[in-house]
């Protein structure tokens, strides 16, 4: 019985390669609705064949520029115009400025990096092809406001963190313990100077996630199954998935409060929706909510980039030498003024 | 292992021994560092195979491992990395995994069995029934071994309903083994009050 589906398996790859169609409109041409929609093509369990490896990196800013008010999208011409000052490397192009971090908990400190070296410099970047002004979808393309009694649970934990940031290692962020990046907490949003590479590989059943950055894997399954008793949580919460048409929609739940995304608290609910719409661009689509924290859902739109391969090892614990450094660091200055105090 | 003892040359087996004592320090699996193949097989967590057309990846729950095992033709690795680069291809029911460029960082057990860079595996997963599979890996390095040696056992997988792999992000686990001497003291603590 293995021996037949092993066999099935390989004749199915090669012929789903061949039903790909392949219509994308380049950049700056008009984007009215393409005659026939795209559909992908089927994997050799008869899933849409998302797979591949995808580039998620952009310069648009996750909220809209004040002075386009309620514009989402721009035109060609204007995407045209846009896309040119931001690789003139005109500082105040759209996202140019230093920052998309908003309010809230779990940001890294910056650090000044040589962004040209590292391939991280904005102005390298583009916007979004599909030429939204910002990653918030909506008219008012912002996060809603964080309501009073999360900004006073962010404060408390923001001013305990400053003050004992150095006592011991469990009080430095998650991201310098090498337990979970920026980057790879989910919702996945673009961050500034971070690496951006991802793969998915789809099983019978099952739809992996992989991140380059911190090897981190999800392996979701897409049977819809119920989730995890609300007693278990984990810092990437638990996602079950289920397939709508071409998309997969992936909802979790069951976060802990250590990873506090733009704030939130362990009851946040982030529903991905993941549909492919040409051989070139997935759309990455996800909904927050959490009501200890925004007083409404709040969605945002990335498209990803289909990229060369393959994926690099990030092995962040092994070459990990930066918590001796910091908690080193933080004990000679107290020696010292202990020295000085005597 | 099948059959005998790991046949390490002469100067390889004074170092296994030397590893064996001081383990505790020693083992990088303590610091939660990255296990190497085949010992990320064998660790007491599980795995979960996703196999899709061009990859094949395996997760492991230790510390969210992972490998992307290349179906297509053969590539190069583009650097040792920890959990090396794997190349596949399918002989009959056997899934063939030709595993190289594994840094000589990780160990084989808890023993100190270890090994250096020049460490080839070709894992072997078989079906031997619906729910195990017959896994195998040869093993050789001619730094540190006189031949090449075989380990095999069987993989069961788990049937309970929605079985799945949990978060094991074991940093978090070493840290204080790793980092605990270096934080503040308290007052208490402090020496001579």
């Amino acid at each position: 019985m293995h021996h037949r589906k092993i066999v099935f398996s390989c004749v199915f790859a090669a012929s789903a390669a061949i039903l790909l169609v392949a219509q994308v409109p380049a950049v700056g041409q008009q984007t009215a609705p393409a005659k026939k929609a795209w559909t992908p093509g089927r994997t050799p369990d008869g899933d849409p064949d998302i797979a591949g490896v995808y580039d998620a990196r952009t310069a648009t800013p996750v909220e809209r520029p004040k002075e386009l008010g309620a514009k989402e999208f721009y035109t060609d011409q204007e995407f045209k115009e846009v896309s040119d000052r931001l690789h003139r490397k005109d500082p105040t192009a759209p996202g140019a400025s230093a920052g998309v971090f908003g309010e809230g908990g779990g940001d890294n400190r910056r650090v000044q990096y040589d962004k040209d070296v590292f391939g991280f410099d904005v102005f390298l970047s583009n916007y979004v092809a599909t030429k939204r002004t910002s990653l918030v979808v909506g008219p008012e393309g912002k996060i809603p406001p964080m309501l009073p009694e999360a900004r006073e649970r962010n404060a408390t934990r923001n001013a305990y963190n400053r003050a004992h940031e150095t006592d011991r290692v469990q009080n430095q962020n998650l991201e310098t313990r090498c337990i979970l990046s920026n980057r790879q907490l989910i919702p996945l949003f673009p961050i500034e100077d971070s690496n951006t590479h991802l793969q998915i590989v789809q099983g019978k059943g099952y739809v992996a996630i992989y991140q380059e950055l911190n090897h981190d894997v999800r392996v979701i399954p897409t049977d819809g199954r119920p989730h995890l008793a609300k007693e278990i949580r984990q810092y990437q919460g638990d996602s079950v998935g289920h397939w709508e048409g071409n998309t997969l929609v992936v909802d979790t739940t069951n976060f802990t409060d250590q990873t506090a995304f733009r704030g939130s608290s362990e009851n946040m609910h982030l529903v991905e929706r993941y549909t492919k719409v040409s051989p070139d661009m997935l759309l990455y689509r996800f909904t927050v909510e959490d009501p200890k924290t925004w007083d409404k859902p709040w969605t945002v739109e990335v498209p990803w980039m289909t990229a060369k391969g393959p994926l690099y090892e990030y092995a962040c614990t092994e070459g990990n030498e930066s918590l001796g450094l910091i908690l080193g660091a933080a004990r000679v200055k107290e020696a010292e003024a202990a020295k000085s105090a005597k | 292992m099948d059959g005998g003892t790991i046949p390490y040359l002469p100067e390889a087996l004074k170092k296994k021994k030397e590893n064996e004592m001081n383990w505790v320090k020693l083992d990088p699996e303590v610091k939660c560092f990255l296990p190497g193949v085949p010992r990320a097989t064998y660790l007491p967590y599980p795995l979960q195979i996703v196999q899709g057309a061009d990859n094949i990846v395996i997760a492991y729950e230790y510390q969210n491992a992972i490998r992307v095992i290349n179906m297509k033709a053969p590539t190069k690795a583009p650097a040792d990395t920890w959990m090396g680069w794997s190349n596949g291809h399918w002989e009959g029911d056997t899934l063939v995994v030709d595993v190289t460029s594994q840094n000589d960082n990780t160990w084989f057990d808890h023993s100190g069995n270890f090994h250096s860079d020049a460490l080839h595996v070709v894992e072997r997963y078989t079906p031997r029934s619906a729910d195990t599979l017959n896994y195998e890996a040869t093993i050789e390095d001619p730094k540190t071994f006189s031949k090449p040696w075989k380990i095999s056992m069987p993989l069961y997988r788990r049937v309970e309903k929605d079985a799945r792999l949990l978060e094991y992000r074991c940093p978090e686990m070493a840290e204080e083994l790793l980092w605990g001497h270096m934080a503040k003291k308290t007052v208490d603590q402090q020496p001579g009050k």
